[in-house]
């Protein structure tokens, strides 16, 4: 990659100057919600808006703690348990996932079936499908069975929602493995199991990893389904964040603005070692370079 | 395992049989995907057939092709879909704009390029629920930034909002400025392919830049382009948070796309029925665009080999 944009050309400091600024602009909704994180409730609804002021850490606090006004003792908000249930929810089906999908895809890699480009179009299709789409027969059938505000119920429909793009992602890693290595085991013994255990998932780990880190954040940022599926108890944070918008007091901008700035930082990280993947994260696996 | 047990034959040797390999490793995942995906489209497809509302207790009765026929001759439901094509439509072409210049800003390496492309790749990782609530905070009358900018320039207070065309707009900005980082990184990769050797023969040939453009760049990221439009498409079509939070749908339905339309009807009206029927005609949508979407996939991928 690095070699071939050279190949376009090489610019100097001056242009890192000018792409920073162009950036900047672009980053710039962002930047402002780093700033309202910062801010208090006053500052967050000044008029005109405040690009200058004295920073507080007080919205992070109230993101965990929120003090009584009438006995000034600080008490646990619910957003804890949220994080804690978005990134539980979110690290159990996307696991369950991978490991679903990995197989699969190494089956539609290796053993096509019958129909194998059928399967992969049905399997595409339930995820470019609009969720509202198949919601209303889920949630009839979540409320029969009682899996409705249940961990498993979403835990188990975050799985189906993450397998499409599992399968068609760590097949794309699949394809793009030599056969021939794995023949070459092949005639020296290895067993099947050998072959995918010791040959294939060792090379494509880092995709495997990619798969990985990419569904934890389409999954954790899910909402349509969160919102109808999930009860008081499995509630995630972006179903959270969205109810204190109609609030009666008015929306504290700050404490959400503290809650997308948490969230922000591991995505933030994880986008800059993700990068030279991105691409292929988010097409599925379609387009490769 | 699977050779200890092929050789004790029975059920578990057939089910091993390496003939069945690749039937075994896929059930499971066909599996989770029929029981969570599959049957309840099959549920829905039942129930779009018959006058059942989740809300009542009486026994549904067959109404055959009466919803369908309700749904496509509702002039509702057409201007619902009118509103989801002039969102869908000025959104993917607005992110075509957007990334392309983005993209060939970026086509040039240069120091610390990982680390400024970060500042454009960062919106497409948020969610659309931030992305929603904060919008919906700049657009604010009072004390949002876009307001406060724009009255420099108008006389009245500027409410962006307010008027069916200014709230289609806001959505539509904040879903570009959502997904134009993702044109962009389509758009690079069809730049980085371009060998340099044609633009030195272009530029031994004196040809103007547009021209080099469009014989030389232009046809190595058209293909790419295409997966771009249809692939936006497919997800724009899906449009549901930004809208929920930013206008829920209004000033009126100004803003109601098929996707806040089909939550209204099936979860607001309790129609179930209705809802079904319009939920497979954009499934049958869907499925269209998602062909036409791996067809460019496969050309692109026989074009590249």
């Amino acid at each position: 990659m690095a070699r071939r944009h050279r190949e376009i050309g090489k610019a100097g400091w001056g242009y890192t100057a000018m792409t920073t600024v162009v950036g900047f602009i672009y980053f710039f909704p962002v930047f402002w919600i780093i700033l309202t994180a910062f801010k208090t409730r006053t500052d967050a609804l000044a008029v005109p808006p405040k690009l200058f002021f004295t920073p507080t850490f007080d919205n992070f606090v109230s993101v965990f703690f929120r003090k009584s006004i009438t006995t000034g003792t600080s008490q646990a908000t619910d957003m804890a348990l949220y994080f804690f249930n978005s990134i539980f929810i979110a690290g159990v089906s996307v696991t369950a996932a991978l490991i679903v999908g990995t197989l699969a895809a190494y089956a539609f890699s290796r053993y096509p079936l019958r129909g194998n480009d059928t399967y992969l179009f049905i399997i595409l299709t339930t995820r470019m499908l609009p969720p509202i789409v198949v919601i209303i027969p889920i949630f009839l059938m979540f409320r029969l069975s009682g899996l409705a505000g249940s961990y498993w119920g979403i835990i188990l429909l975050y799985t189906a929602f993450n397998i499409p793009f599992s399968v068609w992602l760590v097949k794309s890693f699949f394809d793009e493995l030599n056969p021939e290595i794995e023949d070459a085991a092949r005639m020296d013994g290895a067993t099947e199991r050998r072959v995918f255990f010791r040959f294939c998932i060792p090379q494509i780990l880092a995709g495997l990893s990619a798969t990985f880190v990419f569904g934890l954040i389409l999954t954790w940022n899910e909402f349509l389904f969160a919102l109808l599926l999930t009860g008081v108890e499995t509630r995630t944070v972006p179903v959270a964040m969205a109810r204190t918008m109609g609030g009666e007091v008015g929306v504290d901008y700050g404490l959400l603005a503290a809650i997308v700035t948490l969230f922000l930082i591991p995505i933030f990280f994880v986008t800059f070692l993700l990068q030279n993947q991105l691409l292929r994260g988010v097409t599925f696996g379609t387009v490769k370079k | 395992m699977a050779d200890a047990a092929s050789t004790q034959g029975g059920f578990g040797a057939w089910l091993l049989d390496p003939k069945r390999r690749g039937a075994l490793l896929v059930t499971p995942a066909l599996t989770i995907l029929f029981v969570m995906n599959i049957f309840p489209l099959m549920w829905s497809f039942g129930l779009s057939f018959f006058n059942y509302k989740a809300t009542s207790t009486r026994v549904p009765k067959f109404k055959g092709l009466d919803n369908y026929a309700d749904v496509l001759t509702d002039e509702k439901v057409w201007e619902r879909f009118q509103t989801t094509a002039i969102i869908v439509g000025s959104s993917v072409l607005l992110q075509l704009i957007v990334g392309f210049l983005l993209a060939l800003l970026f086509a040039k390496e240069f120091p610390m390029r990982r680390i400024v492309l970060m500042l454009v790749l960062t919106p497409m990782m948020l969610s659309f629920v931030s992305v929603g609530v904060f919008f919906k905070l700049f657009y604010e009358p009072t004390f949002g930034i876009v307001s406060y900018v724009m009255n420099f320039f108008t006389t009245d207070n500027f409410v962006m909002l307010a008027t069916p065309a200014g709230a289609i707009a806001g959505i539509v900005i904040a879903d570009a400025w959502m997904w134009s980082p993702f044109v962009m990184l389509l758009v690079l990769a069809g730049l980085v392919s371009v060998p340099k050797y044609l633009y030195e023969a272009a530029e031994i040939d004196r040809a103007s830049k547009w021209r080099s453009f469009w014989t030389i760049t232009f046809p190595y990221i058209k293909s790419l382009l295409l997966l771009a439009v249809l692939f936006r498409t497919i997800e724009t079509f899906k449009l549901f948070d930004i809208v929920y939070i930013i206008t829920e749908g209004g000033p009126g339905s100004s803003t109601e796309t098929i996707a806040v339309y089909l939550y209204r009807t099936g979860f607001q009206f309790f129609k179930t029925s209705q809802s079904s029927a319009l939920a497979y005609i954009v499934l049958f949508i869907v499925i269209v665009l998602t062909n036409l979407y791996l067809y460019a996939v496969n050309r692109r991928e026989a074009e590249v080999s």
